[in-house]
């Protein structure tokens, strides 16, 4: 047995110790700080899946701003563990539901295992036509070239999660800020963890952002890691968040899928097909798409885990 | 046995783990992050066939990969609307339970409710 | 030469797995928290930082070598705010946070 297969069983086996410890952990603050842990894992899985970009994707996304979602909500709910006494599965039910779930389990494995060791694969075709897109990142390649419309229509729903999040506001409180009114003196050791990390983080992010054309990276990632630093400057009180009826926010939110769909009405008109990009000028357009695409992104997330206003408009 | 299909078995089993998760715990927080892990565990079943798709010297399809990305963040947007409508639930009645029979009345009844 | 390389490369990840089993341990047998905190902050430190220490050498640019120390550096930031948060939030609350 080869190093490499040491460490992949040895990381299989860790994933799916952390992953039972997020379900049967006694406390729900726990049981999320587990997944936390789990989602870090969970990258490197991916790392040795060869999938560089999902990693990324992973690292930012899956466990980086759904931990700190889950995390602040585990914290706000803790109060309720206490009081309400939950009515729980007896002990036959629970036993049903686990042969059930071996049972799902089993299946699967057997499909994986089934698998053909050469599957089909839109590997070929993909880096086939990568030139005339100008990429270097065929994964890059499928979000916003060949797949345009997923993409587009996953920014749209980003914006609809935003519109279901503040709807649950109460009726006085819409148009205000999420966040609960208090004094807003900065926190001084998040608010050196900010000031000095939120220029750096910037950078990295637009880096990300910008090197995804050629090299693993990409929009979703970059936008990520610029959404964790407006998060971490918000969370240490530098700045407070904005006004749900705010224009500016409002505009950034929608700029992404806007220019997204205007520029495949534009690929109708100019190129011959919707989301056709003309020859020779695919990837300015490309990463003109993207930047606002990274702008939206990068303003959602934040909106998403700030949650509903709790407070009422000023002015 | 690669390390593809072991990542592929390890999605099996969180499946079948995050099921239980969401069947048997009776939270709703608790709920979310099986579910959440049910997702993942399903990511990485398309890890699979995105590495048994190796080709054209590539080491992975893209396409599965670009599915799994937009997977990932279509996931984080249910999340946190599943996690706005708990911490609403919570607010409106002071206890995070899907059993009806536990709500109770807000003590202004009702004016923070709408 | 690169025998000497590849020995310093292994005595450094060596020493710093050997931080990073001495912080586990830490976690897993100190009575409380505050002396647990202490524990994962020497991983942290000493362990990554002799870890990064030993894959300097075998980097394949100037740039890749500065990355590396650049992430010891942010995951110093990040350790050294978590470990400070974790602290107050104990001495206020107690264990029980």
């Amino acid at each position: 047995m080869s190093v490499l297969q040491a460490l992949d069983i040895g990381l299989a086996f860790l994933v799916f110790a952390v992953a039972a410890w997020t379900i049967f952990a006694p406390g729900a603050f726990a049981a999320t700080v587990g997944y936390v842990v789990y989602g870090l894992l969970l990258s490197l899985v991916w790392i040795r899946l060869f999938a560089v970009d999902v990693a990324l994707t992973e690292a930012a996304i899956g466990s980086g701003v759904t931990g700190v979602l889950l995390i602040g909500a585990a914290a706000r709910l803790r109060a309720a563990e206490t009081a309400g006494r939950e009515k729980s599965l007896s002990g036959l039910s629970r036993l049903l539901v686990a042969v059930l779930c071996v049972l799902v389990a089993l299946a699967l494995a057997g499909v994986v295992l089934l698998l053909p060791d050469q599957g089909p694969s839109l590997a070929p075709q993909s880096m086939q036509h990568l030139p005339e897109t100008g990429l270097g990142n065929p994964v890059t390649a499928v979000l916003i070239a060949y797949r345009a419309f997923d993409t587009m229509l996953e920014k749209v729903v980003l914006v609809l999660a935003v519109v279901g999040v503040w709807s649950l506001a109460a009726d006085r409180y819409w148009g205000g800020a999420p966040g609960e009114a208090r004094a807003q003196r900065p926190e001084p050791t998040l608010a050196f963890l900010a000031q000095i990390l939120a220029p750096l983080g910037i950078l990295v992010g637009i880096h990300v952002f910008w090197v995804g054309a050629d090299a693993p990276g990409g929009a979703f990632q970059g936008g990520a890691i610029l959404a964790a630093m407006w998060i971490i400057v918000m969370m240490a009180r530098l700045t407070e968040a904005p006004q749900t009826k705010a224009f500016w926010l409002r505009l950034a939110l929608v700029a992404g899928p806007v220019v997204f769909l205007a520029a495949g009405v534009a690929g109708a008109i100019f190129a011959g097909g919707f989301f056709a990009y003309p020859p020779g000028f695919a990837k300015p357009a490309i990463l003109f798409i993207e930047a606002f695409m990274v702008l939206s992104i990068a303003v959602t997330l934040p909106m998403l885990v700030a949650g509903p206003p709790r407070r009422e408009p000023r002015r | 046995m690669t390390s593809a299909t072991l990542a592929g078995l390890v999605g099996a089993a969180l499946v079948g783990l995050g099921l239980y998760g969401l069947i048997a715990n009776p939270q709703p927080l608790r709920k979310i992050l099986a579910f959440n892990l049910m997702g993942s565990g399903i990511f990485l079943v398309f890890g699979i066939v995105a590495r048994k798709g190796a080709a054209a010297g590539l080491q992975a399809d893209p396409v599965p990969q670009a599915m799994v990305i937009t997977g990932i963040v279509v996931a984080f947007a249910a999340s946190a609307l599943a996690v706005a409508l708990v911490l609403r639930l919570f607010e409106d009645t002071g206890q995070a339970t899907l059993n009806p029979d536990a709500w109770t009345k807000p003590p202004d009844g009702g004016a923070g409710a709408e | 030469m690169s025998l000497v390389v590849d020995l310093f490369s292994i005595v450094a990840i060596g020493a710093g797995v050997f931080f990073f089993v001495a912080g586990t341990v830490g976690l897993l047998r100190f009575p409380d928290a505050l002396s647990r905190l202490h524990a994962l902050t020497k991983a942290d430190n000493l362990g990554l930082g002799l870890v990064v220490l030993g894959l300097l050498p075998r980097s394949e640019s100037l740039l890749a070598a500065l990355k590396l120390v650049a992430i010891w550096a942010l995951v110093q930031l990040a350790g050294a705010t978590a470990a400070q948060l974790v602290g107050r939030a104990v001495r206020r609350k107690g264990t029980a946070a």
